[in-house]
């Protein structure tokens, strides 16, 4: 059967750099990733956007490795780099060809420190990153869950998306944007992780010698704005030009730690199809929300998820209407399958096919370096690498009375914000031409 | 030390067998994954689309999944989602293709399932006016997307009419409506059959069970009426400028598509074609085109190039998504780079780092089931040979800078392009 390769080990340098380790010997590639503990969950309004912006300057140069060189010297090695910013987190990785990691972890030490933030690359790079949210302003969805979660977070900043607020983009400076880096990015705010061809000793040894001299930063600004209790519904229209309309529905949903999350995970397999970590997406023809909603003609897609998050955030439903079909007729098709599903409908066989489903993804996505060292540094910034280790444990302790039971407690009218997109002639639209 | 299974696939590993009704199987074992897949490719793309329905090919290589004489919608999907597989068939211009994911023990299962959509699809009626909406819905949603207007308006411009190239594979929201169940039917018996059809397989597997498998199961699959595949329009290259602007209003964006028919994997100068395009539009950041665009100038998130190869003179593309203001600045930086790399010779050192580049990226792109699946599946259509990633690197390695230039200039010219252009009214803003 599979080797997988070797168990996860857990180092703490003496800055505070956590560092993870797994040797897998499937492949010659080694995929390196360092995560900052900072994303749009530790902006301020006036600034948000602002780690996806740091994230952007981190790719215009050092002292010791100019804008453009490293996209150039990686190419030339044949690696790929990337990096991603989310709510709780923003991630640098580089795969590269195992012969070649060094390259990798010389330039995210370097990177981690040296930044130059040059004033004229922070202009050049506001008009990117402010055609990078035109480009999903073109997009019907991203007015709609903008919209609906600004509604369902009035305090929690994950009521903003991850690129900010246009009007930011336009006004944050240089200096704001240099002062986030020096808060944020530090090695006792970091959590790095090597998955692939390499020897672990050997690889520890080469990170305590790039990663062990940088000095640690202050302890951050903690997080200290927690949504209080909603009271009610809260619903949201988005009209604008399209000729589609969607629903995207979003209940309340615990933290990726708290006891309830696997159940609600499973839930989510049953409603809407199977989810793992790391798991390329199978069909979800089979699901309730499928027959519920597609057979019947009243929609062509339907998907749902969760989100593991530091605190607590949404399941999320979303729906495309079928052409000429009202949203009343779908929301009021939406609201009875809910209503079934906490009525304790659940059985067996679902929560059975729902775990063999998780198996067999979980599998899937153990396939690649790049996708388990992500998933490694993602857990261990929410709670513990562990979490992922263990993922299939925990769905296997899941029972049916659980799942039944969790159901009946999240999926409550009062405890969710129906966003609606209805699209409209583009006369009737307010606002911008 | 560990072997790495990932070593070059080549001929000592990938097993090639035809079968007597012209199916072609090639297997790779790789026991280090849980996993297999199964891709491929049947020739009854939408190349065989009739003018006036547009959109055939692709309807009918949807509409397998949803339901065989054997088998009910619900049934085929149960077995693939219950086992946490997957199996997908979908219409190209060329080819029908398919592509199946499962834990190594359900390869029986997913063959089993491929050959009945294949062989027996039932098109129910139900089924057909249901999938006919998810179509039409999504070619609506489509339609306000900029990125897909752009790249519809530049084949409408840069191909001939009669051109299949010049068509969407997915049709329009009028021909679509038009299909009928019947045309569907006659599509399928007429022109879906085995001969020419590839079968990948790759994963957890035995290999002489996967080829007794599919022989088990699609040898004996017979489809006389098939026919071969049509030829193509004589093309002649674009000589003069084309450009169209599709205005959509509530955009934020605008999307441009600029380009010429490129040239076919089979090109002489497909290697040389492709350092070009590496060189112009992907290395780095996204090449020549994204650091005049993007890196130096801030007019967009994405700008790069793209050549799309195939069976058939697909597009050479650059394309960029700009602010509404910065169209004009945008293209005229994209044709300045167009204009200097048909007019000056790749300097050495840039030069070898896109081969560099090409050549070193090859172990991260066989990382996976999938893509050394992929490359199995090109390495057979475009006759490459099971040595071809053994060779790669000589025949990269052995174009020189002349022929770069010969090959840029052959296809590009920034005095002759097709521009497709969509976005909002910038007349209108406010």
């Amino acid at each position: 059967m599979a080797s997988q390769g070797s168990q996860v080990t857990r180092h703490v340098l003496d800055n505070g750099l956590t560092v993870l380790l797994k040797d897998v010997h499937t492949a010659p590639v080694i995929s390196w990733w360092v995560l900052y503990r900072v994303g749009s969950r530790n902006e301020q309004t006036g600034q948000t956007g602002i780690s996806h912006w740091v994230e952007h300057m981190m790719f215009k140069g050092t002292e010791q490795f100019p804008a453009g060189v490293l996209d150039k010297l990686i190419d030339r090695e044949g690696g790929v780099w990337n990096a991603q910013t989310s709510f709780d987190y923003t991630a640098y990785f580089e795969t590269m060809p195992a012969s070649r990691i060094d390259l990798a972890l010389q330039a995210e030490a370097d990177r981690m420190q040296n930044a130059l933030f040059d004033p004229a690359e922070v202009e050049s790079e506001r008009t990117v990153i402010i055609s990078e949210r035109q480009g999903s302003e073109n997009s019907p969805t991203f007015w709609l869950h903008e919209e609906t979660r600004a509604a369902a977070f009035r305090v929690h900043p994950y009521h903003h998306q991850v690129i900010g607020d246009m009007v930011d983009l336009h006004t944050m400076t240089r200096d704001d944007l240099y002062t986030h880096y020096r808060t944020y990015y530090a090695p006792n705010n970091a959590i790095a992780v090597a998955v692939g061809d390499f020897d672990t000793a050997e690889m520890l040894a080469r990170i305590e010698e790039l990663y062990g001299s940088i000095p640690p930063g202050p302890e951050v600004p903690p997080v200290s704005r927690t949504e209080p209790l909603q009271q009610g519904e809260r619903t949201v229209r988005v009209e604008r030009e399209g000729n589609a309309s969607y629903i995207y529905v979003a209940y309340r949903a615990p933290e990726a730690t708290h006891q309830d999350w696997f159940k609600l995970s499973l839930v989510d397999s049953v409603l809407a199809g199977a989810s793992a970590p790391g798991g390329n997406a199978i069909g979800n023809k089979t699901s309730r929300l499928y027959k519920a909603l597609v057979e019947t003609e009243l929609a062509t897609s339907v998907g749902a998820g969760m989100y593991p998050s530091i605190d607590p955030y949404l399941f999320s439903i979303m729906i495309t209407l079928r052409d000429g079909r009202a949203p009343e007729d779908v929301q009021a098709a939406l609201d009875a399958e809910i209503a079934r599903l906490v009525e304790g409908s659940i059985t067996e066989a679902e929560l059975d096919k729902a775990k063999k489903q998780a198996r067999a993804l979980f599998a899937y996505g153990t396939e690649s370096v790049t996708g388990q060292a992500f998933w490694l540094a993602f857990s261990e910034n929410f709670t513990s690498y562990t979490w992922y280790e263990d993922y299939l444990e925990h769905l296997e302790a899941v029972t049916l009375d659980d799942v039944r039971e969790a159901a009946s407690r999240y999926f409550r009218r009062s405890q969710r914000t129906v966003g609606w997109f209805i699209p409209v002639a583009a006369h009737e639209q307010g606002g911008e031409g | 030390m560990n072997k790495h299974l990932n070593a070059l696939p080549g001929p000592d590993d990938i097993t090639r067998r035809e079968l007597s009704n012209g199916i072609v199987v090639l297997v790779r074992e790789n026991h280090n994954a849980q996993s297999v897949v199964i891709t491929g490719a049947l020739n009854a793309g939408s190349l065989f689309d009739p003018p006036d329905s547009v959109g055939l090919a692709s309807f009918v290589a949807s509409a397998l999944m949803r339901g065989t004489k054997n088998r009910d919608f619900a049934t085929i999907h149960e077995l693939l989602e219950g086992n946490g597989a997957s199996l997908v068939t979908s219409g190209g211009m060329h080819t029908i293709g398919f592509s199946g994911k499962s834990l190594g023990e359900d390869l029986p299962l997913l063959i089993d399932l491929l050959a009945d959509v294949l062989r027996q699809p039932a098109f129910p009626d139900a089924q057909v006016e249901r999938l006919r909406g998810e179509i039409i819905t999504s070619l609506k949603i489509r339609e306000q997307d900029t990125r897909y207007m752009a790249a519809r308006t530049f084949r409408a411009l840069a191909y001939p009419p009669d051109h299949p190239y010049s068509r969407q594979i997915s049709g329009t929201v009028d021909t679509v409506a038009r299909i009928t169940r019947d045309q569907l039917v006659d599509f399928h018996r007429e022109h879906v059959g085995p001969r020419g059809m590839l079968v990948i397989i790759v994963g957890a597997v035995d290999t002489d069970e996967a080829i007794a498998l599919v022989e088990d199961k699609l040898g004996g699959w017979q489809n006389p009426a098939q026919p071969d595949p049509p030829a193509l329009p004589e093309l002649a290259p674009t000589d003069d400028v084309r450009r169209q602007t599709v205005i959509m209003p509530g955009k934020s964006q605008s999307d441009i598509v600029l380009g010429v028919p490129g040239p076919s994997r089979f090109a002489e100068d497909w290697q040389a074609a492709s350092l070009a395009n590496n060189i112009l539009g992907l290395f780095g950041m996204f090449g020549r085109i994204g650091t005049e665009v993007r890196e130096k100038r801030g007019l967009a998130y994405y700008s790069y190039s793209r050549l799309n190869g195939g069976l058939g003179p697909s597009p050479w593309q650059v394309i960029a998504g700009v602010d509404p203001a910065s169209i004009e600045q945008a293209v005229s930086t994209i044709l300045d780079e167009i204009r200097r790399i048909t007019t000056e010779l790749v300097g050495e050192q840039e030069l070898a780092d896109n081969k560099a580049n090409i050549t070193g990226r090859v172990p991260l792109q066989l990382e996976t089931n999938e893509g050394v699946a992929g490359t199995i599946l090109a390495m057979e259509r475009y006759q490459l040979g099971l040595d071809y990633l053994h060779r790669y690197a000589g025949l990269v390695n052995a174009v020189t800078a002349e022929d770069i230039l010969a090959a840029a200039q052959r296809y590009l010219s920034a005095d002759a392009y097709t521009l497709a252009v969509a976005g909002p009214d910038l007349s209108a803003a406010t």
